[in-house]
């Protein structure tokens, strides 16, 4: 930065009779901007080069905030004070360009094929009532005070009841209650995952996910799927290599049953094959099953959770799609040895989930009525997906493809002719529709030609209208890229 | 200027809305501070009866993009008889489309990069793209690719490969139906704001410079904080100053501005100026380069804001 013989050589020279018309600071007539510039208290004024002009200055991050005067002056400023104390961590956090876009789909006219809301219109309005009026009455003292860090024990009863209805059988002890499954996601990458650790994940893949391992500096390693979900040879290829280099995966994050984004559900002998890599290899699989109720035809498939036998699946799971997402209620089951370290996690991070919304989920549960509400919401979603794909099949361009859900939200397409979706997105809002660029599913910049489309909380008129909409505007798109002969 | 009933006009549906929305926020909170009365506005389709309700004094347009910086709603408050700041409409007009803004500076004989534009049906009826590789020629490489009009650096890319043209002109083309391939010049990114419409006044030049990882002051630069450091006023030799502050001043004539405007121009290694486009509704968000200029100039905020709402009552340049 010079020291003070390099401030007195510049204030020498003023005094050398350089006249004020050759300083090359343009002073603007202000006197204090004079005194900063030929006195000491100039500081970014750095000399340099044989000609003796100044360079254009970079002054230590903290010489500039100082000089963050109002009266003029070399200012240097990035704007955040903070910037040089932010953990290292945040590094990922930005704000992107294409998110902010984001925001205009949120107008009335905009058909948004976007957002995977559940269609929480249809939650019974009278159980709601009751259930509030039964806390109020009977369990008030309960939901205004601290719960145990695990949750209530009750509510791990209704879990095991609830996982019971999949097939899987479980012991209570072993479930923790989290803040949705968004904090279960968490508090497993936080109790594995150093800076640096590789995690495998589908890819695509739940973009929650990929944005909490980033937020502990993971590398992610997206594994080749198809459209019933992960391939295995492939995957043990890639196992094969990351144990060459000593960079075994800390877990591989599955979401098995009609993924977000994916739509794709694995079958049968794929979790057997899985579940038993987990063992031969040692590996840990993550098993995050939001959707799994929600499943429109044939019967549910086995959780890779009851058919381990090694204590080498951690199961998450999530009550934001069948009963409400703003109760911010999910779980995870987890193995003795792995279940300390993520309750010490949780106690680190919020002590316990809230006591009042445990209690609604629970009355919920125990009213029974959970059961039929499923059921509507099955027939809805069934629905709207049965209208999403018939007018896919009629109004989308010729070689696109797409994953023909089985239960869920969520659709997965792939456009032809190298589309880039993230330029599509724009045009598309421009005409009213709106879905999520396929690469915001993955931590390495795939998914460019790809676009998730959600049918969970649009009616079947809008859904039609909006892939409608879409087509026109993809085979726009294509005509386009053909004329400039991509 | 006295107390007056001021209404901000903000959001819109361009792409720039949330910067807009972070514009027209600050707006009305400086002109609150001074004692004005404030209606703020998010711009809708009941924009034309709200402000017949309302019956302002005088209007300020913090929308950026297509809808407010292109004349249109310049237009509306012309018909319904309010004062606005800013550009009025052929300035605006003139302004936001880059190409016209060019055309305009070649005419007066200022300096800036050479370039060709085409709309998309150049390309869709007319087989453009067997140009592209001459223009790669003609111009040379790399090639800034950018939407003729569009704001906050949406949709520009740097090609340095001439295969890579017909994806950049795609991207582009999401944002706008004409598009403008340009030379690239290394440079220094200047940012020159000029305030009044009479007697026009130049602020302290700011110098942008993107942090690495950044080819260009693009949109991440420009609005994530601590993404760009700033000089100001920028270290420049006299002489360059003030002939970028002279170009500056004749770009915000020729183009027939008022009240205030941002001209964008990048310094070469021989220290010449190009003048890139002018701005008719700078940003005035925290990360904003004309606030920084202002507040160098010994402006505030405020001051600036009420400066540009008094010259709403002046007649336009145009």
């Amino acid at each position: 930065m010079g020291g003070k013989s390099q401030q007195a050589q510049g204030h020498e020279r003023a005094e050398a009779g350089e006249s004020r018309e050759t300083c090359p600071h343009p002073c603007f007539g202000n006197e204090a901007v004079d005194e900063e510039f030929h006195g000491e208290k100039c500081t970014t004024w750095a000399h340099g080069g044989a000609s003796g002009l100044p360079q254009p200055g970079r002054a230590p991050i903290l010489a500039a905030i100082r000089n963050r005067d109002r009266d003029g002056g070399m200012t240097k400023r990035g704007f955040d004070k903070y910037e040089e104390r932010y953990a290292e961590r945040t590094g990922v956090m930005r704000s992107s360009a294409m998110r902010d876009l984001m925001s205009l789909t949120a107008r009335p006219e905009v058909i948004s094929l976007a957002g995977g809301l559940p269609a929480t219109d249809s939650f019974p309005q009278d159980l709601f009532d009751r259930i509030n009026a039964e806390i109020s009455k009977e369990k008030r003292a309960l939901s205004l005070q601290y719960g145990p860090t695990e949750g209530f024990d009750f509510l791990k009863e209704d879990i095991a009841e609830v996982m019971a209805a999949e097939g899987t059988e479980i012991d209570p002890a072993h479930v923790l209650v989290t803040t949705g499954g968004q904090q279960a996601i968490d508090l497993v990458t936080k109790t594995f995952v150093n800076p640096g650790d590789v995690v495998l994940a589908e890819g695509p893949s739940y973009a929650g996910a990929l944005t909490t391992f980033s937020t502990y500096q993971t590398e992610v390693i997206h594994l080749p799927v198809d459209e019933h979900g992960l391939l295995l040879d492939e995957m043990d290829v890639i196992l094969d290599r990351l144990e060459a280099e000593g960079r075994w995966p800390k877990f591989i994050y599955v979401v098995p049953n009609f993924s977000n984004p994916g739509g794709m559900t694995l079958p049968l002998d794929r979790r057997e094959r899985l579940v038993e890599t987990a063992r031969e290899r040692d590996l840990l699989i993550v098993e995050d099953n939001p959707y799994g109720l929600l499943r429109f035809e044939e019967k549910p498939l086995p959780t890779m959770y009851s058919l381990d036998t090694e204590e080498n699946v951690v199961y998450l799971g999530s009550f934001s799609k069948i009963i409400s997402p703003g109760i911010r209620s999910g779980w995870l089951v987890a193995p003795p040895p792995i279940y300390q370290k993520v309750v010490f996690g949780k106690q680190a991070t919020d002590l316990c989930s809230s006591s009042y919304n445990q209690l609604f989920v629970h009355g919920f549960i125990s009213s029974g009525e959970w059961r039929e509400y499923v059921d509507r919401l099955r027939d809805i979603y069934r629905s709207r997906r049965d209208a999403m794909l018939e007018v896919l099949e009629q109004e989308f361009p010729a070689g696109s493809t797409w994953t023909k859900p089985v239960g869920g939200f969520f659709v997965w397409a792939t456009l032809p002719g190298g589309l880039d979706t993230g330029d599509l997105l724009v045009k598309a809002v421009e005409e009213n529709v709106a879905f999520v660029r396929g690469d915001a599913f993955y931590a390495d910049g795939q998914g460019t030609s790809s676009m998730r489309l959600s049918f969970s909380a649009v009616p079947e008129e809008k859904i039609q209208e909006g892939i409608r909409r879409l087509g026109r505007v993809a085979q726009d798109q294509l005509d386009l890229y053909r004329a400039m002969g991509l | 200027m006295g107390r007056k009933h001021v209404c901000v006009l903000y959001g819109g549906r361009s792409l720039e809305r949330d910067v807009s929305i972070n514009t027209g926020t600050r707006v009305a909170r400086a002109l609150e501070a001074r004692g004005h009365q404030v209606s703020p506005v998010d711009v809708d389709e009941s924009l034309v009866r709200r402000l017949v309700d309302l019956n302002p004094d005088v209007g300020f347009i913090a929308m950026h993009g297509k809808g407010g910086e292109d004349g249109t709603v310049q237009e509306l408050l012309e018909i319904l008889g309010i004062p606005y700041a800013g550009a009025g409409v052929s300035a605006s007009i003139r302004a936001m489309d880059k190409v016209l803004t060019k055309h305009t500076l070649l005419r007066r004989g200022l300096p800036t990069p050479r370039f060709h534009a085409f709309s998309d049906a150049a390309f869709r009826e007319l087989g453009a793209k067997d140009a592209l590789d001459i223009i790669a020629d003609q111009l040379g490489l790399p090639l800034v690719v950018k939407p003729a009009a569009q704001g906050s650096a949406l949709g520009i890319s740097v090609v340095g490969e001439a295969r890579d043209l017909p994806r950049a002109m795609v991207s582009a083309l999401s944002f706008d139906r004409k598009v403008m391939l340009e030379e690239f010049i290394s440079g220094r990114e200047l940012a020159v704001s000029i305030v009044g419409t009479q007697d026009p006044r130049v602020l302290p030049i700011v110098e942008a410079v993107p942090k690495s990882g950044h080819d260009f002051y693009d949109f991440e630069s420009r609005y994530t904080p601590g993404e760009t450091e700033f000089n100001v006023p920028a270290s420049l030799e006299s002489a360059v100053a003030e002939e970028v502050e002279r170009i500056s001043l004749e770009t915000y004539r020729a183009l027939g501005c008022s009240g205030f405007g941002r001209v964008d121009i990048i310094l070469d290694a021989a220290d010449r100026p190009w003048i890139l486009e002018l701005n008719t509704i700078p940003g005035l968000t925290e990360t904003s380069l004309m606030p920084a200029a202002a507040e160098a100039a010994g402006l505030s905020f405020e001051d600036l804001v009420e400066t540009v709402v008094a010259t709403a009552f002046e007649p336009k340049a145009e």
